[in-house]
């Protein structure tokens, strides 16, 4: 499912195509597609991403400023970072061991592996909120235990962190997979055999070989960490303050009809999504320029 | 494990043992919850929830709407796609950035997002009334917001394989004498055809699932604009844990179907065009 986000760097093909005659359409061809192309991009991409903006300052700078700084506004800041600040870093690490098992060594039902990795960007958000509800719930396997020992996990914070590792799972493993499988084994046996430890192997041979693929899961995977909405949505229990992040924190002042305010939020998580997008281009780019395909 | 031998890196252990825990932990035992919570249940109870008129409507909207959108994706899609590789226009650069939007953009933010647009008073929305278009709150606004999640993954599984074409089968095309339209057609859509395909499953699969964006432009009237991870909330919401588990399963069934086949497409792709996975 993540083929879609694959790093792939990036460079501008369309001089090799347009000084050809056999690859260039006529103009009225080429201007149709540009006209209908682009205009469907307008509609239904970047016109709700300026609605986002336009709306948030409809009743100007002072209700915007005062949705952020709002005691609950920065209750879910707060929360959306710590769910980012954990997740993040755990699916890392993860991301890294899976792609060193899977292309530095054989094994038998690799493939399997690899489909299970790719499990949570198949399954819906909602469900994904479901599965811990079912295991941690009142109702669920360690329900009963955990009521007991008085330990909250679903409606409260470590239900959504839960949910939000789930959601972004494969995000930094589908990343380096493919990158670290191109690199192949040479070079990091070539340090083994010179002496190099597992720890130097990986830190000096095959950290710098990826480190583009890997900053690109990272943004990627954090994109998502704050932004999840589905699966944080079925696990927070929406208790204002406590347990909502700044996507749940934007619905309930939508239903609450506080629109300013609700976009204003908005605004900010739309903010962080164009910056993602920079980071991503710059890398694409860098990845591009550095000749690696 | 034959892997054992002539092994020359280390860390095999640690880290495929971490994997394999981490993954279980995370993913698998959770997952496996619902259907050992479903299997708990008699075949009828299941049945009944999973058969239940409102529960079928949302059936035939999710997947029926998530169907179109794919569909729809996939013909601009290739269109963006191919401007995106074959022209050079201003503000490219700009406009291959924000296609990865819907990927960027929280789902809450676009689902308000679209709706402040399509609603009877939106920018949109204002002049389509007149017209006797009606799109938020109705199934066509469940449209337009799969159409906004789904579009970057027909554009990025197509761009790179239109990036990679050599321009010599076109030119031997040209040569042997067949027209723009042909060599487009018979040389260029075949190698296409592939990553075409992977992009429009993609973009259904993550339509069926959707739930952000949608939710605020459906109005969710019942029988009418009710998608189903929306009856998997409705149940939960109601302490109905048996069925909201039914309804999962469906889902997750069809979902594992889809990721075969979405494996088994990427793997024709690569053939197709002799590219890495």
């Amino acid at each position: 499912m993540a083929g879609a986000t694959v790093l792939h760097g990036s460079a501008d093909h369309a001089g090799r195509f347009e000084s050809k005659a056999a690859t260039r359409e006529p103009a009225l061809v080429k201007w149709t597609i540009l006209a209908v192309s682009l205009a469907f991009f307008a509609v239904f991409l970047l016109l709700p991403l300026v609605a986002v903006f336009v709306e948030a300052f409809r009743k100007g700078w002072d209700t915007y400023a005062a949705a952020l700084v709002e005691p609950d506004a920065v209750a879910a800041i707060k929360l959306t970072l710590t769910a980012a600040l954990i997740s993040v870093p755990l699916n890392l690490v993860f991301g890294v061991a899976a792609a060193w098992a899977i292309t530095k060594f054989e094994f038998r039902g690799k493939h399997l592996l690899i489909t299970f990795i790719d499990l949570p960007f198949s399954v819906s958000p909602v469900v994904a909120g479901l599965i811990y509800v079912l295991v941690f719930g009142a109702q669920g396997w360690f329900g009963p235990w955990l009521s007991e020992h008085d330990v909250k996990i679903v409606f409260a914070v470590p239900g959504i962190v839960l949910a939000t590792v789930f959601v972004t799972f494969p995000f930094v493993a589908r990343e380096l997979i493919p990158l670290m499988e191109a690199q192949g084994r040479e070079e990091e046996e070539a340090a083994v055999v010179l002496g190099a430890r597992g720890w130097q192997t990986f830190w000096h041979v095959t950290l710098p070989n990826v480190k583009w693929g890997l900053l690109y899961g990272v943004i990627l995977c954090n994109a998502r960490a704050m932004g999840e909405f589905g699966a944080v949505s079925v696990v927070s229990g929406h208790i204002r303050g406590l347990t909502n992040t700044m996507p749940l924190h934007v619905e309930i002042l939508y239903n609450e009809y506080q629109f300013a305010a609700a976009f204003a939020v908005a605004s900010v998580l739309a903010l962080l999504a164009l910056v993602t997008l920079v980071i991503k281009a710059w890398v694409e780019r860098r990845a591009g320029g550095a000749g690696h395909d | 494990m034959t892997a054992a031998r002539n092994r020359v890196l280390p860390g095999f252990g640690l880290s495929l043992g971490y994997t394999l825990v981490y993954l279980s932990l995370i993913v698998l035992i959770p997952l496996a919850a619902v259907f050992v919570k479903a299997s708990s249940q008699g075949f009828e109870q299941f049945w009944a929830a999973v058969s239940a008129p409102s529960v079928v409507a949302s059936y035939r909207l999710s997947f029926g709407a998530s169907l179109l959108a794919a569909a729809i994706n996939a013909v601009f899609g290739l269109m963006l796609a191919w401007a995106l590789v074959r022209y050079s226009f201003p503000g490219k650069r700009l406009v291959d950035a924000l296609v990865d939007l819907p990927f960027a953009l929280p789902t809450a933010v676009a689902g308000i997002a679209l709706t402040a647009l399509y609603a009877p008073n939106g920018w949109v929305g204002q002049h389509l009334e007149p017209l006797g278009i009606k799109v938020a709150f109705t199934p066509l606004g469940v449209l337009v917001a799969l159409i906004f999640i789904g579009l970057p993954f027909v554009v990025r599984t197509v761009q790179p394989i239109l990036e990679d074409l050599d321009t010599e089968y076109e030119e031997a095309a040209v040569s042997l004498g067949a027209n723009r339209w042909q060599a487009f057609r018979y040389v260029v859509f075949p190698t296409l055809m592939p990553a075409l395909l992977t992009g429009f499953a993609m973009a259904f699969a993550r339509a069926v699932g959707e739930y952000g964006s949608v939710i605020f432009i459906a109005g969710n009237i019942p029988m009418v604009s009710e998608i189903t991870p929306l009856m998997i909330i409705t149940k939960l919401e109601q302490y109905d844990y048996a069925g909201a588990t039914a309804i999962a399963v469906v889902m997750l069934v069809f979902s594992f179907a889809l990721l075969l086949l979405i494996n088994g497409l990427q793997a024709w792709t690569a053939k197709r065009t002799g590219r890495e996975r």
